[in-house]
């Protein structure tokens, strides 16, 4: 992220202080998390502390503050989804990759995290990987899923050599 | 249109439209809200348009992308105008059939069609679906008929005549008169008479004023919000502007979460015309009123729902809450008089105006007027949002509505409200739904949520469930909510993990009432309410789980093993199969065997087995060891 980057999403602001969220979403939005050096930079042009910028980005689930994998699943954890087994399917996730909520794979493929409600609620369980909705997900599906993508990565790397 | 238009050319350019659309003519319409999005709508309307293109017949029919239709589970939704032929789960490959045969040759295909699962009946039209047919959808009527991203068909539908009549005919006072005697009261759930909150905010002297549209709908299991402003944004912004000009505000705010992209791209659509044809901005309609409207999303916080939090977040803060008063009618947003309303009360000011409170005040019951939407969701038949008058039953709602309980097993519960609501049983689902009586209940209205419960849920684990998310989604500013759900949370994974102790239950009972009573916002002072009435109605539950260390729902992992009845087991090595640690064994048309010590309880078995042959039973071996 070069300093340009900064003085374009900065240029769309005032500098206020109610900038800050749609800042940090801007920003997260473009590089995929908040780094250390984002916050320098905001604390910079909003002239607000660096600690009271992170104090609000932490406090809010949508920030991250490390690299996500390439494929990120998200597994809906609404009340829906809670009581048609989405607890099931989280477990199945998390033997497969050897993954807690909230982490990335070693080989940084994937990322597990957990949504409180995406309103498809009809459609419970529902999992979404990498942008895709994939509704009324079974446990046997899972593995199903995590081999497409593993295979659609390999194709391509492979066209990327 | 470059300045904007007055009224009399917003007629002109609704008559404009009338005399292009031919009343007659076959319109193809595709649900594309999220629910049929998942299933893949988006790939059937480019089939639809191929094909129309194929046959050559572009002239003669009208494809329409729609908002919502509500009944998700049966998705993707094709519905034929004129007739309103009614077609569910459509697939690619039915497309160049429903073309030549519906389209064309003007008959209808049979096996497309919706069946009654109790008169197992077929259903031509939209209107007969029993889905359907119970509800009363006022604010949700036209969300299947208009593409949201086209502010000529919300004018077509009769779009802004609402905000016209305010405009042309009554006065602000009089509009929060009109507000006032049509009895609308808050839909996020509180049920704050929507009027007097104007009033209140109209009356405090201020150089400006805002007005925010609350559509952070962080209740799990609850998205009418979400398709309303995806289905039909209009008739929001429409609200929003008629309630800026009744309470003299110059700038609106759209708080929408960050889950809903469709909906925010839909309103930033929305918001954009409405600019062009000069319904916001500078001079609104060309009078002298000014209004606009921005739209800000969250980032992730149920906390952020709460009104105070939710302009703490606007102004770049953390999202704490704050005592009230000042309520933020005198002092909100940046300090100044601000009216903050859920996006259905905004959808219900437009309904309210066009048609005058005296229609609206008929409708519903003597203190909850109107119809209020709930998402319908769980383990029911007929997945999806259903609008419906206020003092209708549960009952109705649940079987009439929802086609009864799933996979034929036994309705257990119903829970309303989200996480600060509560689980209604069985024995009173004939309770009227209104404001009063579901708290009387000891649930809440809440903002709609109705998640249907069978024998197969465990009211100690959902008790949890809810207890966990508000626990997590606290924002610990006040000790009682930080600490006490904490300390809730811990007692209830205690006793469903089999380690609960005598008295716990009581200790549950106690650190509830501490928490309600003491905590600053709405969060904590309902956050127990999902402890309290599974206590109240489903005590029995907690004492199994406490004193037998049996979880008689099989959800609770530590308190039951899966075990094969062998009297129902076909030897079909479906489970086998599907077992991710081969816990089951067993030869083809054999017995299986489970060997307990392997299962991880993950429920595949039991979800893929189609002869009840898997039963979650109290466990039996660690009973045995504990006694040597």
């Amino acid at each position: 992220m070069t300093n340009k980057d900064y003085i374009d999403i900065f240029s769309r602001f005032n500098g206020e202080e109610g900038d800050l969220i749609p800042l940090l979403q801007e920003i997260q939005e473009k590089f995929g998390y908040i780094s250390e050096e984002a916050i320098k930079n905001i604390s910079r042009f909003l002239k607000i502390s660096e600690n009271q910028i992170f104090g609000v980005a932490s406090f809010y689930s949508q920030f991250k503050f490390i690299e996500s994998g390439k494929y990120t699943i998200k597994v809906c954890m609404g009340t829906a989804c809670h009581v048609r087994g989405s607890l099931n399917i989280l477990d199945e996730f998390r033997r497969n990759l050897h993954v807690e909520a909230d982490e990335t794979t070693d080989d940084k493929l994937f990322t597990l995290e957990t949504v409180n409600c995406v309103g498809a609620c009809a459609l419970g369980p529902i999992v979404i990987f990498s942008g895709d909705y994939h509704g009324q997900m079974k446990i046997k599906i899972v593995r199903e899923l995590l081999e497409k993508y593993k295979s659609k990565n390999e194709k391509e790397s492979e066209t990327a050599v | 249109m470059k300045n904007g238009i007055s009224i009399r050319q917003l007629e002109e350019i609704r008559a404009g439209i009338s005399q292009t659309r031919e009343k007659d003519k076959p319109c193809i319409t595709v649900c594309s809200g999220t629910g049929c999005h998942a299933q893949g709508c988006g790939e059937i309307v480019r089939a639809f348009r191929e094909e129309i293109r194929k046959l050559d017949i572009e002239e003669s029919v009208d494809i329409r992308t729609t908002g919502c239709h509500g009944f998700c589970e049966r998705g993707p939704i094709v519905v034929i105008y004129p007739e309103g032929i009614f077609y569910e789960k459509l697939k690619i490959k039915n497309v160049a059939e429903v073309v030549s045969e519906t389209i064309v040759n003007k008959r209808i295909i049979d096996r497309l069609l919706f069946v009654d699962p109790v008169t197992k009946k077929k259903i031509v039209h939209e209107k007969d679906v029993p889905f359907y047919k119970k509800q009363k959808r006022v604010v949700f009527g036209n969300n299947g008929l208009i593409d949201p991203t086209d502010i000529k068909d919300y004018i077509a539908v009769g779009g802004y005549q609402a905000l016209v009549k305010a405009f042309r005919d009554m006065t602000p006072e009089e509009v929060i008169a009109e507000i006032k005697v049509s009895g609308l009261r808050g839909r996020g759930g509180a049920g704050f008479p929507t009027g007097r909150k104007w009033a209140d905010c109209r009356g405090t002297i201020s150089d400006t004023k805002y007005l925010i549209c609350n559509a952070d709908e962080g209740d799990p299991g609850a998205f009418m919000d979400r398709s309303l402003l995806e289905g039909n944004p209009h008739s929001v912004i429409e609200g929003m502007i008629i309630g800026a000009y009744a309470i003299g505000a110059s700038v609106g705010v759209i708080y929408v979460r960050m889950e809903y992209p469709l909906a925010v791209k839909h309103i930033k659509i929305a918001l954009k015309k409405a600019r062009e044809y000069g319904l916001l901005g500078k001079s609104v309609l060309k009078s002298d009123f000014r209004f606009d409207i921005h739209v800000f999303q969250g980032a992730g916080a149920f906390v952020s729902g709460e009104e105070t939090s939710m302009m703490a977040s606007i102004e770049g803060r953390r999202s704490f809450p704050r005592p009230r008063p000042p309520f933020p009618t005198q002092s909100g947003l940046w300090g100044k008089p601000t009216t903050i309303n859920n996006v259905e009360t905004w959808a219900n000011v437009t309904h309210i105006i066009a048609k005058g409170a005296d229609w609206y005040s008929k409708i519903g019951t003597r203190d909850s007027k109107g119809t209020k939407i709930f998402s319908l969701v769980g383990k029911i038949n007929n997945t999806g949002l259903v609008e419906v008058p206020m003092g209708i039953t549960l009952r109705q709602i649940i079987y009439e509505i929802g086609g009864g309980i799933k996979n034929k097993k036994k309705f257990k519960a119903v829970q309303t409200g989200g996480p600060s609501g509560g689980c209604i049983p069985e024995n009173m689902i004939d309770l009227p739904i209104d404001y009063e009586t579901l708290a009387e209940a000891g649930s809440i209205m809440g903002s709609g949520g109705m998640i249907v419960m069978d024998e197969d849920t465990c009211m100690v684990d959902v008790a949890l469930y809810f207890l966990k998310f508000t626990q997590e989604e606290s924002c610990g500013k006040c000790v009682p909510c930080r600490i006490g759900t904490v300390k809730m949370v811990e007692i209830l994974t205690r006793i469903t993990e089999g380690k609960g102790e005598e008295g716990d239950i009581e200790r549950l009972e106690n650190l509830a009432r501490t928490i309600k009573t003491l905590s600053l916002c709405g969060l904590g002072q309902t956050a127990p309410n999902p402890v309290l009435t599974t206590l109240r109605y489903f005590r029995p539950e907690y004492l199994s789980h406490v004193k037998e260390k049996h979880c008689p729902a099989a959800v609770c992992k530590e308190l039951f093993e899966y075990r094969i009845i062998p009297e129902k087991c076909t030897g079909c090595q479906q489970c086998v199969k599907v077992c991710p640690t081969d816990a089951i064994t067993g030869a083809k048309a054999e017995l299986h065997i489970l060997d307990p010590l392997k299962c991880i309880k993950c429920r595949a078995c039991y979800e893929i087995c189609r002869f009840d042959a898997i039963v979650g039973d109290a466990v039996h071996h660690q009973v045995q060891t504990e006694n040597l």
